[in-house]
């Protein structure tokens, strides 16, 4: 019997780093989205708050290219 | 290349049933916490996981391979038959489970049945236990911990994140998150969960000499299962969402979002590496994390305890009956019809009595109150119809369940009798009502597996029907 550990940890970081990092950076484009800001400071808030919701975007893309790829 | 048997026919067809089982079991992994938030109306939650679940089915084949080469030795003898007992335990306890409203995992109910029908016909040789233990039992233990991990680890971050925001201003991103992050999770559930359907048909393909041994499935096997069970969830397992939506714990958008994040991601970097682990395991695993990781919030122990002693039951129960219908299955074409019979006997059996106290698209936010007492209680005027016919169904079940338990050869002719009585009655009360509004109620099984299983120890307090932002439950304000 052998247990593949590599593969039960490379499940465990994967999910975690994928998790964490998307949630997070999701949510600092939401908290972008939520400050009412004028002027070239809120146009700066506002893009940063949709380049994090693209980097979502693009990385889930990835992780499903991923698995059909294969 | 042979020609397709009936039995192969047969089994094909009792593993779409079973994959329409599995569906509307398992929409509550994808959906309930964004029915319960409110994030998405019922109705539209279950159909676009239903769509996603149908795309999902297409986008890789490895735990269908696990199935159909892995857990068990293609040539040591499997038959048609045996795959059938399997399927025939597999949808039995997943019935029963939904009766109950609990969500148990569909998947070990499949392997349960597989590895139970092929213990019994095949003996000790025909399962491959190294890949048993690796890819079934260890994911099964390990993944709802790492989902859970995850899914608190996010939480953490995004509350700290968004501390000095305006929480008005970002519910609407959050929502919007959240049915992001369900969709995934319905995408991973179609590619997890329709795999295993497909592995079933193709080993049945396999055995039967349809196909080559080691088959990837064949395409129209994808089709079949990938809308079998889309089509179970869009039927939508209310029950089950109620008791993951609002019994675990009290969900907000920015929880259910990281917990659907962490269990869409589990999901799919297991299923890349063939680990066919439970969705519905990764699922309440990842709620129970995003539910810790909010400060205050609740998480019913009581539910979750019960919650883990199904998912602990779920691989010998549906093993026992798979075992008992393999060895009744194997006496001949008889056997294969009174398998056949008794299956369609007790499925009936729990849809009538699920109708006695139905849970739909309507009240599937309402309080969850899971008590033996409570059965009996006021059951919707809708329902009535079906009432009559529960007291003599009990019996039944109760003979039925020990039927193929039973496993005396002769057991199973005597006991046939009864259900043929109970298939009448519940066909009668069946044709009554319509199935596109199948309704979920707990019942005399409920009542049954609540004595097994510790209900809560009390009625769980939780917010109004679809409110955005659950209010607090009073151990939370305390």
């Amino acid at each position: 019997m052998s247990i593949d550990w590599h593969a039960l940890g490379s499940v465990l970081v994967v999910t975690l780093l994928s998790t964490v990092g998307l949630v997070g950076v999701f949510t600092l484009g939401v908290v972008g989205l939520s400050r009412p800001a004028a002027g070239p400071a809120g146009t700066a808030l506002r893009g940063g708050a949709y380049v994090c919701f693209a980097a979502c975007a693009a990385a889930v893309a990835w992780g499903i290219w991923l698995i059909v790829a294969k | 290349m042979e020609h397709m048997t009936l039995l192969i026919g047969i089994v094909i067809v009792t593993a779409l049933a079973f994959d329409f089982t599995n569906g509307f079991h398992d929409t509550a992994n994808a959906m309930a916490t964004t029915i319960s938030t409110g994030a998405l109306r019922p109705r539209t939650a279950v159909a676009m996981s239903a769509v996603l679940n149908l795309v999902g089915a297409f986008l890789s084949v490895e735990v269908a391979k696990t199935i159909s080469g892995g857990i068990i030795d293609e040539s040591a003898g499997v038959r048609p038959q045996m795959i059938f007992a399997a399927l025939v335990g597999a949808i039995v306890w997943n019935m029963l489970t939904w009766l109950a409203g609990l969500p148990s995992s569909s998947s070990h109910a499949l392997f349960g049945g597989l590895i139970g029908a092929t213990l019994v016909a095949v003996g000790r040789h025909g399962v491959h236990g190294d890949a048993v233990v690796m890819k079934v039992l260890i994911p099964a233990l390990a993944a709802p911990f790492v989902a859970g991990l995850a899914a608190f680890a996010a939480t953490r971050l995004s509350y700290f994140l968004d501390r000095k925001a305006d929480p008005a201003a970002t519910a609407k991103g959050y929502r919007a998150g959240q049915i992001a992050s369900a969709g995934l999770v319905s995408l991973a559930h179609g590619t997890n969960d329709a795999q295993k359907t497909m592995g079933v048909i193709t080993l049945a393909l396999i055995t039967g000499g349809v196909v080559a041994p080691h088959s990837d499935p064949p395409l129209w096997v994808i089709v079949s299962a990938g809308a079998a069970i889309a089509l179970g969830t869009y039927i939508g397992g209310w029950r089950i969402i109620r008791t993951m939506g609002k019994g675990l714990t009290d969900i907000r958008p920015q929880q259910g979002f990281a917990a659907q994040t962490g269990a869409a991601a589990t999901i799919l970097a297991s299923s890349h590496l063939g680990f066919a682990l439970s969705t519905t395991q990764v699922c309440s695993g990842s709620v129970m994390g995003a539910g810790l990781g909010r400060k205050g919030a609740v998480v019913r122990w009581s539910t979750a305890g019960r919650m883990v002693a199904a998912w602990a039951l779920t691989l010998p129960a549906a093993g026992l009956v798979g075992a008992g219908a393999a060895l009744l299955a194997d006496q001949g074409t008889w056997g294969v019809a009174a398998v056949a019979a008794l299956g369609l006997a007790i499925c009936l059996t729990i849809r009538a009595a699920a109708r006695r106290r139905p849970v739909t698209h309507a009240n599937v936010n309402e309080e969850v109150a899971v008590s033996a007492a409570e059965a009996t209680g006021a059951a919707p005027a809708g329902a009535a119809a079906a009432a009559p016919v529960g007291a003599p169904v009990i019996a039944a079940v109760a003979a039925a369940e020990d039927a193929p338990a039973g496993a005396a050869a002769g057991a199973p002719v005597g006991a046939a009798g009864a259900p043929v009585g109970a298939l009448a009655a519940a066909g009668t009360a069946g044709a009554a009502a319509d199935v596109a509004d199948a309704a979920e109620p707990p019942g005399v099984v409920t009542a049954a597996i609540a004595a097994v299983l510790p209900p809560p120890a009390g009625p769980i307090a939780g917010p109004g029907p679809s409110s955005p932002a659950p209010s607090p439950s009073p151990a939370t304000a305390a």
